[in-house]
């Protein structure tokens, strides 16, 4: 398992010659009214890997990608994000940082009172003014084809169920076509032929745009499937992170067990 | 008195030369905690303000949502303004009818009436009355974002939720305030007027002139524009106890509630500090 001080390395050996992670997080920490939820947590995620963020409910998984996308700040470590430290950056600057990130929430949160077409359209009206009505159009089209959902183009999100939600959030966050992803539980709550074309889709996507993507999820089959590398939290910390594999053959009680009931 | 009685009270008194001093009490604790919350509050507003104004004034504007606020705070407030106006403008047209004729005084009638619409009733009916309408469906819209993670996605999505959620709304309130006053006062002079001529024969033209006879502009402008404060404190506290808020659906009708309460009691404090201030600036 890689430690704060070999990942500080390998960012500051990468970043001289240009070839940094594209997230890396070096001993996070955040606590939530005196309970520690990440206790120095050290990650980092390259281009076209997908690192999957595994744990039980409550140590602090969705908050990790909460911190890196910035919407909430650490209690110290830093994150930093294509070399650059995001720590006190202005709303404005970490908007640039943003605009390279994608973000699907758990719930989706889809903006209630627009369509699935505005919905995707969204991003795209704010940060690509100089498209035309029809390019925009256009594109959103392209990406609800993407995530199979172009023909709920004029349907409100509360017509369509969690599953066509999640496409359609996800459509939304590749809509300025992120560098990252970030994905908080996919496929939570969805039946398991949802959960499985959820995880193809995030495979097409991964395989088409090479993306860094980090998905937090409770899902073993989902994480396995759609992972390169798995890190498992326990306690706010990372237990363990490398390959399925080397989960399978790890000796920690922790990790046993959460392999076996999972 | 019993012990029980006595130890009940006993938190509450001072502590006497030579008593054991008790630990503070729970009333002694939670007066502690109002005060640190209402500091707290303050402090919270006031960057919250500080945060809206930076983003109101740098680009991009986020003119299309403007629009939209100010039909949503505008037009859609426009019936209920004029309705309140209108029956205000009866009631006192009724009062000062009957207070003026007990003192020989009904040729006075249109003054009062105009005078009393446009410089108190008018301003402060369509304060409170936008105030419940727009402060509750801001509040609880903002609210109802906030715990979705809606607000949360926006600003993922690389977009200033100050700017395109609060400064618009705000701006809205703003602007919009002034005119649905005017609105509010035609209405009520109007109504007014009727209730009179319905009792004695009165010309709306001499209802107008009588009324608006030796009146300057600085006698009813700063009156109007007042108003304008008033948005303010609407659109601010609204938006403020909105994105703030936490806790499902008990937490969305929490903002409601607060946004209309908090709203319309601090928009009664400015009117104080206006009325005064107006009354000094233009005598």
């Amino acid at each position: 398992m890689a430690t704060a001080y070999d990942i500080a390395t390998k960012q500051a050996n990468l970043e001289k010659d240009g070839r940094a992670p594209v997230v890396a997080v070096e001993n996070l920490q955040k606590a939530f009214a005196g309970h520690k939820v990440l206790n120095g947590i050290s990650l980092s995620v390259d281009r076209g890997e997908t690192l999957a963020v595994l744990g039980r409910s409550g140590t602090g998984k969705s908050v990790l990608l909460r911190l890196i996308i910035g919407l909430a700040k650490p209690d110290s470590g830093s994150i930093r994000i294509q070399g650059q430290d995001i720590e006190g950056l202005a709303l404005d600057r970490m908007g640039e940082i943003r605009k390279k990130m994608g973000f699907l929430f758990q719930q989706a949160a889809l903006y209630d009172s627009l369509t699935v077409a505005e919905n995707v359209a969204f991003p795209l009206e704010h940060h690509r003014r100089e498209m035309t009505r029809s390019e925009r159009a256009d594109r959103v089209m392209q990406l609800l084809a993407e995530v199979g959902m172009e023909g709920a183009l004029k349907k409100m999100p509360s017509d369509i169920s969690g599953g066509m939600q999640k496409r359609v959030g996800l459509a939304r966050a590749l809509a300025l076509e992120p560098e990252i992803l970030l994905l908080d539980e996919p496929t939570a709550g969805l039946d398991p032929i949802s959960s499985g074309e959820i995880d193809d889709l995030i495979l097409k996507l991964q395989h088409e745009r090479q993306m860094a993507s980090i998905v937090v999820t409770h899902d073993l089959h989902s994480a396995k499937t759609i992972a390169n590398r798995l890190a498992l939290l326990n306690e706010g910390s990372v237990a363990i992170e490398g390959t399925f594999e080397d989960l399978q053959q790890s000796d920690i009680a922790f990790v046993t067990e959460f392999l076996k009931l999972s | 008195m019993s012990d029980l009685g006595f130890t009940a009270v006993a938190g509450v008194n001072p502590p006497l030369p030579g008593r054991r001093i008790e630990p503070p009490s729970s009333v002694a604790i939670s007066a502690t905690g109002l005060g640190e919350g209402f500091f707290e509050w303050f402090g919270d507003l006031g960057i919250f303000f500080w945060q809206v104004l930076r983003a109101a004034v740098t680009p991009p504007f986020e003119w299309r949502e403007l629009i939209r606020q100010l039909d949503e705070v505008g037009s859609r407030s426009l019936p209920l303004v004029a309705m309140a106006g209108g029956a205000i403008g009866v009631i006192v047209s009724l009062e000062a009818r009957y207070s003026l004729s007990r003192f020989g005084a009904k040729s006075m009638f249109p003054a009062t009436l105009v005078y009393s619409v446009i410089q108190v009733m008018g301003p402060i009916i369509t304060g409170l009355v936008v105030s419940g309408r727009v402060g509750a469906g801001m509040g609880a819209e903002l609210a109802s974002m906030k715990v979705t993670e809606q607000i949360d996605a926006i600003e993922a999505s690389a977009i200033n939720p100050y700017r395109l959620l609060a400064a618009t709304r705000i701006l809205a309130c703003i602007l919009m305030l002034p005119l649905l006053t005017l609105a509010a006062d035609a209405c009520a002079l109007l109504t007014g007027w009727f209730a009179q001529a319905l009792v004695e024969p009165l010309s709306f033209h001499q209802f107008v002139s009588s009324g608006f006879k030796g009146a300057t502009f600085s006698a009813f402008l700063p009156q109007t524009f007042k108003t304008a404060v008033y948005g303010l404190i609407i659109g601010l506290i609204a938006c403020f106890q909105g994105m703030r808020t936490r806790g499902g659906a008990a937490g969305v009708g929490r903002a409601a509630t607060n946004s209309v309460v908090l709203a319309s009691l601090f928009l009664i404090l400015a009117d104080v500090v206006m009325v005064k201030f107006i009354l000094v600036v233009f005598p």
